[in-house]
């Protein structure tokens, strides 16, 4: 069985302490999303876990057969336009060209890019299109998992909601894990089994929501009901700085 | 090939952009007509006179014997430079340390006057090719040298990362994504080394050899033939133009769309 486990982990930047004793499993088709305040190290845990930083203290286990990641600030080629950026992550696998642009293409009308924007270098590209190439180089490939660092964060409600959906859709025909950070309460609640709040100065998980039902039949009626319940959770409070919001 | 063929597609385009550079130079023309009929013929001749002059020795076969003399030397040092400052300025770029120890070499080799560098290689290799050849290598390797050295140090950390997550082979890493960004930094460099190999080319001729161009510049300035001195600087300056404009810069345009 595919999974990533994540054992006393801390990491520092110089003398910093940026993480602190991270400790939780991924398991294979689960969504797992980190959620905490800005600058509380949620990148810094995402590319350990993704191997893309060294692991100093503790360990990060990684049995899953494939990764892919889409990054919190695009890191698309800047030399080459919308379908190559997406193909490239299928040449990588030795994937024949035809067929690599040909899925780029089909990924990327998915994600609501145009035909008239294929051409186009990332110059050129607002910034929740560059955000939507990157997030569709990770998903073309279909990993076993997948990493994503607030891969939401520049789109309008009615893009989110349908890429939702996709996501939703690619995990259940992929059986596709997911670990993903977000700033948004609501989205996680949608998408994720587990959610991990993680406090800063240093990153620590203070605690963790599980949620159980079926994400195709979580309706908007149940994540309104559940994000007002969170909202009142002291330690959400607490790590979000809610009640100095109501004080005003 | 693609690639080439858009480059030709784009080619009438572009060359229709370039009227405003044709205006510029006619008007540079009659500047240099009236200078003429103030100073007089021995000074500067008129840019009639200087044509015909030129067209004459377009035709003479010991001019054109002259050029190709020149040519080669330029070529054969240009090309030394270009491999060996294209490959070491790689080499140094992807190691800190070298590219650490190359600098003061490379600030030594920039700051040293050619005119000194020509003197020298009189005294090594005497009057001919070598010294000629050396004295352009001196000059131009140092420009294609800093420009791989460059482009190869501000290769961008986080798009190396990316490539690592998506398991880049180690083909692609270097196609897709080192080699772009380095041509950026080192075809410029490429066009200046050209530039200045040929202006090199021509003044250690001027010194230090019997034929090429530049020797013919000095038999011209001895014999006080200033229309012949000018048809040869025309010469010079025509074809770094064209090399320039026609061939090299349609080909960065095309390299470099994606740039801002
Ligand atoms: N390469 C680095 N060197 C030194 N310090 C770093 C480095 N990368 C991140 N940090 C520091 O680590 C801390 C956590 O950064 P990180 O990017 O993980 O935050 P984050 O939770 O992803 O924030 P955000 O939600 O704003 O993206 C910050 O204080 C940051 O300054
Ligand atoms: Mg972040």
């Amino acid at each position: 069985m595919e999974s990533l486990e994540v054992k006393h982990l801390t990491h520092h930047f110089g003398f910093t302490e940026i993480l602190h004793n991270i400790n939780f499993t991924l398991k294979k088709g689960e969504v797992v999303s980190i959620v905490g305040p800005s600058g509380g190290g949620k990148t810094t845990l995402l590319h350990l876990c993704a191997g893309l930083l060294d692991v100093a203290e503790g360990e990060v286990n990684n049995s899953f057969k494939t990764t892919a990641f889409a990054f919190q600030e695009g890191r698309l080629l800047p030399w080459k336009n919308v379908i190559e950026n997406i193909a490239i992550a299928l040449l990588a696998r030795g994937e024949k060209k035809s067929v690599a642009i040909q899925k780029a293409q089909e990924i990327a009308l998915k994600f609501g890019l145009e035909e008239d924007d294929f051409e186009k270098f990332p110059k050129d590209l607002s910034g929740g299109m560059k955000q939507r190439v990157n997030f569709a180089r990770a998903l073309v490939v279909k990993p076993s998992l997948l990493f994503l660092d607030e891969p939401f964060s520049a789109l309008d409600i009615g893009l989110k909601r349908e890429l939702y959906t996709h996501l939703i859709e690619s995990c259940e025909e992929n059986d596709m894990s997911i670990l993903f950070i977000t700033h948004d309460l609501i989205e996680a609640i949608r998408l994720s089994d587990e959610i991990l709040l993680l406090e800063a100065d240093p990153g620590h998980i203070v605690k963790t929501f599980k949620y159980d039902s079926p994400k195709e039949k979580r309706d908007d009626a149940f994540v309104y009901k559940e994000s007002a319940k969170i909202v009142q959770d002291k330690e959400i409070i607490e790590t979000f700085k809610l009640n100095t919001l109501e004080l005003k | 090939m693609k690639f080439f063929l858009k480059i030709l597609k784009d080619f009438p385009a572009y060359l229709w952009s370039g009227w405003g550079a044709v205006a510029s130079i006619l008007l540079f023309i009659a500047f240099w007509d009236v200078g003429n009929q103030i100073y007089g013929n021995l000074v500067l001749p008129s840019p009639l006179e200087t044509f015909k002059t030129l067209y004459a020795m377009l035709h003479s076969k010991d001019i054109l014997e002259q050029i190709d003399i020149t040519l080669y030397r330029a070529s054969v040092g240009f090309g030394l430079s270009l491999l060996f400052g294209s490959v070491l300025g790689l080499i140094a770029g992807f190691f800190a340390t070298a590219s650490m120890m190359s600098r003061p070499i490379v600030t030594i080799l920039v700051g040293m006057p050619p005119i000194a560098w020509i003197v020298l290689a009189m005294i090594w290799f005497g009057m001919g090719d070598e010294t000629v050849i050396f004295t352009v290598v001196v000059a131009s390797f140092p420009i294609i040298f800093v420009g791989a050295l460059q482009g190869t140090r501000t290769l961008d950390g986080e798009l190396k990362e990316m490539a690592d997550s998506f398991a880049f082979p180690w083909h692609m890493k270097f196609i897709d994504v080192y080699f772009p960004h380095i041509f950026s930094y080192i075809f410029p460099a490429w066009v200046s080394g050209l530039g200045m190999a040929w202006k090199i080319v021509i003044m250690a001729e001027l010194l230090a050899t019997s034929d090429g161009m530049g020797a013919e510049l000095a038999i011209a300035r001895s014999q006080l033939d200033t229309p012949t001195a000018l048809a040869l600087v025309t010469i010079m300056i025509g074809s770094l133009m064209f090399i320039e404009y026609i061939i090299l810069e349609p080909i960065k345009r095309e390299v470099e769309l994606w740039r801002v």
